[in-house]
């Protein structure tokens, strides 16, 4: 798994060119060192490289935290839904770390609604697919891995529908990270306001 | 048999998996009306299907997960549930393709929303589940995926004064959902259980007290929702600023769910042998409050809001007087009204368009200028005042028989009936007068043209014509075959007046009951011990329960 800020900037996604007053493709990520998170920030002083720093050694980590509850959610504390939730978490430390619109975005290429709709979806057609074998909607099985020595692992159906769960929930965050967080600022942008006075700390 | 089962999860899973389709394909507005339409056309072919199921072979019960009845969660398709199921989606599919078409003339064909469409599916899915639900927290669930969407859709595209409606309905609803919730639990805590057939047995037992408050803990929680007289005052102030599909899906949907949810809790778990006098006395009240202030108004869509308050008294007033044939008279009378206060709202929405103001004295001489109009107007209206070849006329007859043949209390409210529906159509009357005869006048300008509410503009597409008029051929169709709906609805009102079929389709036949329940009372502690939580309360208020049954 690569971390996103090594990622090469993707093209950006078809549905979602970036709008007027974004910064271009070509040097979106420059101003920052390689363990900086990208600074879109045009002010230097609206940056704070303490949380830089943390936001970038916490970002993996939280994200292996996030499956990690996914998998473990059919027997312990966990699950699709908490799982979703610390990985969108892992968003919110980025956006708040590095700012500015769309970056959260357009890394995936994907836009937030299409990441809801298809974890809504396998949720749903894991819901529907047992009356295939004749269950009731909603039953789910069990598959028994062992690995000799290693130990075993138990598969359960339902963790498909879970992992649905977990991308309906991260494209919640998402949309409203975009929505609440980078678009409340874009708007400010382009109502005419320059960027955000240093003592309030606004929109970053 | 099994295939029976799952369709019975196709009403709500159906509509979920086109919200989520709708959101992915969102750049392309036609993919997105393409899946909204055959969607719901689905649901309404599942819907007939288990219509006719349930009358012919009993309610159709799909245990979700292969969990049985009183532990897992059941969805339940009896008579009325897959009744109303069937004419609230046909009234959602011709609201949506009225939707559709404003949209279009609004914004041009090629806009798309990643909002409008998916919420839209998300308010169909809470609203079937609701109908189909057998337990109480599942039923709770359902009017919060109801609410959360119709929260977005009544403040999509927002304006100030929309804003400021929303927030008055938002905030109520959060109250009731509250309440809801706390009914719930206290349900449980007292019982030990939330599925409704269950419930049906345990509740039997409890102290008198105990039964009376958890019995209008949710009265007033549904009465929120449904618009009851003291607990309506948020309705004519949010409903009418909403665009005109959205209202009438509101106005033909919500109010109808929770009537409903009345109508199978009060039934279902808290059963009465005689009509009950708080009922009667509020659904009197809500009839004629409702009416009166739809005659003081002049903003139409202000107009309908009360008529449509008023007439959830008629549909109260069925089910106070708690005979079957009452009940048959609420499911015909939801049936009916479901249909024409949705095409009212539509109607209403294609008047404001042509004329350009919501204000019946600035309107006038619309049946020249838009006969076309005048007749969609008149068709409904008429069925609502319930005049004798329409499906109103049907409705109200068969509330007013099951009242005349009730007690003296019964009667008296059956008078206000008549009254209600003298003032109705006074009501829409005067509407008629005001504002399809008369000196024609020029349409008013758009003065806010960028909400959603457009109006001055005479540009009203076909399909918009076509949405409402699917209406009221379906209202005509109800007229039609009253006797066999009829025969439906009675047969409806039968099986939740003696509860056994819905009892024994959920819990199986062997715990059918003879009497007043077959939990024994020593059994009623164990289910909350063995469920862990509220064992401490269950076993106190199975204490209590002993005690009563012990004097």
């Amino acid at each position: 798994m690569t971390t996103p800020s090594e990622a090469p900037p993707g093209p950006p996604g078809d549905a979602d060119p970036p709008g007027p007053g974004d910064t271009p493709w070509s040097r979106w990520d420059q101003p920052s060192g390689r363990w900086m998170l990208p600074g879109a920030c045009p002010d230097s002083r609206e940056r704070t490289l303490v949380l830089e720093a943390a936001a970038r050694l916490l970002f993996p980590t939280v994200l292996v935290f996030s499956v990690y509850l996914l998998f473990e959610g059919h027997y312990g504390p966990g699950g699709g839904f908490s799982g979703g939730l610390v990985a969108g978490l892992a968003f919110v430390l980025r956006h708040i770390a590095g700012g500015d619109d769309n970056i959260l975005v357009s890394r995936f290429g994907i836009r937030p609604p299409v990441l809801a709709g298809t974890g809504l979806v396998i949720a749903v057609l894991t819901g529907l697919a047992p009356v295939l074998w004749g269950e009731p909607v909603l039953a789910s099985t069990k598959w028994h891995i062992s690995f000799g020595s290693f130990g075993y692992l138990d598969v359960v159906s339902s963790l498909l529908l879970d992992v649905g769960v977990y991308l309906l929930i991260i494209g919640v965050v998402l949309d409203l990270l975009r929505s609440l967080g980078s678009g409340i600022a874009r708007d400010a942008r382009e109502a005419g306001e320059t960027a955000p006075r240093p003592d309030t700390g606004g929109g970053r | 048999m099994t295939l029976l089962q799952a369709f019975v999860t196709l009403p709500v899973l159906l509509p979920m998996l086109g919200a989520a389709a709708s959101v992915i394909v969102s750049p392309r507005a036609s993919l997105q009306r393409v899946i909204g339409v055959v969607t719901l056309a689905l649901v309404c072919v599942v819907a007939g299907v288990l219509l006719v199921s349930a009358d012919s072979y009993g309610p159709v019960v799909a245990q979700l997960g292969g969990w049985p009845a009183p532990m897992g969660i059941v969805l339940v398709a009896d008579r009325m549930s897959a009744l109303l199921l069937l004419i609230s989606t046909l009234v959602t599919l011709a609201v949506l393709v009225y939707a559709i078409d404003q949209r279009i003339s609004d914004y041009g064909r090629e806009t798309a929303s990643t909002t409008f469409h998916p919420i839209f599916l998300l308010l169909s899915t809470g609203v079937s589940l609701a109908y189909l639900t057998g337990d109480l927290f599942t039923l709770f669930v359902a009017f919060e995926i109801m609410l959360a969407s119709s929260y977005v859709l009544i403040t999509r595209r927002t304006s100030a004064s929309r804003i400021r409606s929303g927030m008055t309905y938002v905030i109520v609803s959060l109250m009731s959902s509250l309440l809801f919730l706390t009914a719930v639990g206290m349900v449980y805590a007292a019982t030990g259980s939330v599925n409704l057939a269950d419930l049906a047995g345990r509740v039997g037992m409890l102290p008198e007290g105990l039964k009376t408050v958890l019995a209008l803990l949710l009265v007033v929680v549904f009465g929120i929702k449904a618009a009851i007289v003291p607990l309506h005052f948020w309705l004519p102030d949010s409903y009418p600023n909403a665009p005109a599909p959205v209202t009438a899906l509101f106005a033909g949907l919500l109010t109808k769910v929770g009537i409903y949810a009345l109508l199978r809790t009060q039934t279902l778990v808290f059963p009465q042998d005689h009509p009950s006098t708080l009922l009667l006395v509020i659904a009197a009240v809500t009839m004629v409050v409702g009416a009166l202030g739809a005659v003081a108004q002049d903003d139409l869509n202000r107009l309908l809001s009360f008529l449509l308050v008023s007439h959830i008294g008629f549909m109260l007033f069925g089910l106070a007087v708690y005979t079957p044939s009452g009940i048959a008279g609420t499911a015909l009378y939801i049936v009916h009204h479901i249909t024409v206060q949705a095409t009212l709202f539509l109607v209403s929405g294609l008047i404001t368009r042509r004329t350009g103001t919501v204000s019946i004295a600035q309107m006038g001489g619309l049946a020249q200028t838009a006969p076309h109009l005048a007749v969609l107007f008149a068709i409904p209206a008429i069925t609502l005042a319930g005049l004798p070849p329409t499906s109103g006329f049907v409705a109200k007859l068969a509330l007013l028989r099951a009242g005349a043949g009730a007690t003296p209390a019964a009667e008296i409210v059956a008078a206000f009936v008549v009254l209600a529906s003298l003032l109705t159509l006074y009501a829409v009357a005067r509407v008629w007068v005001r504002v399809f005869w008369g000196t024609p006048k020029e349409p008013l300008v758009d003065n806010d043209p960028n909400d959603e509410l457009v109006v001055g503009t005479a540009r009203s597409a076909r399909g918009m014509y076509v949405g409402a008029s699917s209406l009221i051929v379906v209202s005509i169709v109800i007229a039609l075959f009253a006797g066999p709906l009829s025969a439906i609805a009675s047969r409806a009102g039968d099986d939740l007046q003696t509860r056994e079929a819905y009892r024994s389709a959920v819990l199986g036949p062997d715990t059918a009951p003879g009497g007043p329940g077959p939990v024994p009372v020593a059994a009623v502690p164990q289910g909350p011990a063995a469920a862990g939580g509220g064992a401490a309360i269950g076993a106190m208020t199975a204490d209590d329960a002993e005690g009563t049954t012990s004097r």
